[in-house]
């Protein structure tokens, strides 16, 4: 059984310009499935409506069988219970240190003990180079750092399924590397990762599904080598021609 | 006008005086605390109420509307008025210094309310989200995450307001309400000269409002320092993030 079941879904934004149109899609737990295609082609919009963000107009998102109800807190609070999102713009709490960033919502809202969930919170910092940084607050770290924070924040929770949207986007080419270096140890881990990037070679090494997506619509699934070497469409074509001649 | 002045102060001036003065100035201060503070409390929840989502919420949203506005458009002496007649029309027999304190209460909360949810609105949509995503609450969202980066933008103008406030009280001493400017009107009617019974108030005024700016201007600077994070604006945010941004499901 699929762990995520994207059937039908279609989301409108005002005056009904359609974002996402009848989204199929089934993701199985451990897969680390990559989105790619051009901007505005609703890549985040997909990942917004996984994480409840945003309810789809049509259609159901289900998730171990269950179908998530987007009016209901208790469901879309369950379904935040397993899964989790890393933003482009990292979206830190600017009022707390990276620590407390980490810890908050393992001691807040899981009720984990304070000790255990710092201790947790240390080894995740440290195991993505940032132990000195402990104290330090969102204006006082670089964007990779920020993002590896947020990076920790998202796993401090031991989430089922981790959503990655566009998380090097807003990052030069070094502090993408950390980032992309942190993520790649995450891949081994055998959580499963729903992947937004423009990063063509790190989709390529790490992706065990690629998506390309163009205006609102899937354009193309499958392997890292069947969209990069083999790609059916010409919509799809022309978009991976586009990359990989850069 | 100044010969008569400066032929009373040395009769103006004796401690009893002063004492009235004094008792006039502390009556005049904590009238303004009391209803400014208690109406940043109000304030607060009824931002809190007034900005749920939750459909069920919309009747409590229209009624904290509708005070907001009224009570933002109503001149402070004809509220004064209708308060002191309205409670007694009641039945209730409150002193004119209660009276003067609810007055300043139920306009402090409709100003304040204002302040409070354009800091709450200042704050990034992206704080929102990572919160909802987090599974924060409500309680916890805006206690813990936009209430706290809010406070610099928040705590100024309402302190502000409130030194205002300390001036506005003079209008209370149309009820005969035992303040500055009753203190004034007192003076100037057992006979000692307009210049000495009301530059005395005016004088007394300032005394109170300067230093409170001077507190207000520290507390202002105490807030930047001890928030160390960069407050994330809404207006900072680039054309693709706008577009991005919707009602959290909350």
């Amino acid at each position: 059984m699929p762990q995520l079941e994207i059937r039908g879904v279609c989301v409108h934004y005002e005056l009904s310009v359609p974002i996402l149109k009848n989204i199929d899609l089934d993701i199985f737990k451990g897969e680390i499935v990559s989105i790619i295609g051009p901007s505005g082609s609703g890549k985040s919009t997909l990942l917004r409506v996984l994480i409840g963000l945003l309810p789809p107009a049509q259609g159901t998102v289900s998730f171990n069988g269950k179908v998530v109800d987007y009016n209901s807190k208790t469901c879309l609070k369950e379904l935040r219970d397993q899964m989790t999102i890393v933003f482009q713009q990292f979206n830190l709490f600017q009022n707390m240190s990276a620590l407390k960033n980490v810890t908050i919502a393992p001691i807040e809202i899981k009720k984990e003990p304070k000790k255990i969930a710092e201790e947790r919170s240390r080894f995740l910092l440290d195991r993505i180079g940032l132990s000195e940084k402990l104290n330090a607050y969102p204006d006082e770290l670089s964007g990779g750092q920020q993002q590896r924070v947020a990076l920790a924040r998202a796993l401090a929770l031991n989430p089922d399924i981790l959503l990655l949207d566009e998380v090097t986007s807003a990052l030069d080419p070094e502090m993408t590397n950390e980032v992309l270096d942190a993520i790649r140890e995450l891949s081994e881990d055998g959580i499963t990762l729903i992947i937004v990037s423009h990063e063509m070679a790190f989709v390529r090494e790490v992706s065990d599904r690629v998506i390309m997506m163009a205006d609102g619509c899937i354009i193309e699934d499958g392997t890292p080598t069947e969209i990069f070497d083999m790609p059916k469409t010409d919509r799809c074509k022309d978009f991976v021609g586009m990359i990989l001649s850069h | 006008m100044f010969e008569l002045a400066a032929e009373q102060a040395g009769m103006f001036f004796t401690w009893p005086n002063l004492g009235y003065w004094g008792r006039a100035m502390i009556t005049t201060l904590t009238m303004a605390a009391l209803g400014c503070g208690f109406g940043f409390i109000f304030a607060f929840l009824l931002v809190y109420f007034r900005t749920w989502p939750l459909k069920a919420m919309i009747p409590v949203r229209i009624i904290l509307t509708l005070y907001v506005e009224v009570f933002r458009r109503i001149p402070f002496l004809v509220l004064t008025f209708l308060v002191l007649f309205g409670t007694r029309g009641f039945g209730f027999r409150f002193s004119l210094f209660s009276v003067a304190c609810l007055t300043i209460l139920l306009i402090s909360t409709a100003y304040i309310a204002e302040i409070i949810r354009a800091g709450f609105e200042s704050i990034h949509p992206n704080q929102w989200e990572a919160a909802a995503v987090l599974n924060f609450g409500r309680f916890k969202t805006i206690f813990g995450v936009i209430a706290p980066q809010s406070w610099p933008l928040i705590i100024p103008p309402a302190f502000s307001y409130f030194v205002m406030f300390v001036k506005e009280t003079s209008l209370t001493s149309q009820i005969g309400a035992l303040e500055l400017m009753s203190a004034g009107k007192y003076f100037n009617s057992i006979g000692i000269s307009p210049l000495l019974a009301f530059g005395t108030c005016l004088s007394l005024y300032f005394a109170l409002s300067y230093p409170l700016t001077l507190l207000g201007h520290r507390i202002e600077k105490k807030l930047k320092l001890r928030f160390k994070g960069k407050i994330v604006k809404s207006h900072e945010i680039s054309l693709i993030d706008r577009n991005k941004s919707h009602q959290v499901a909350n």
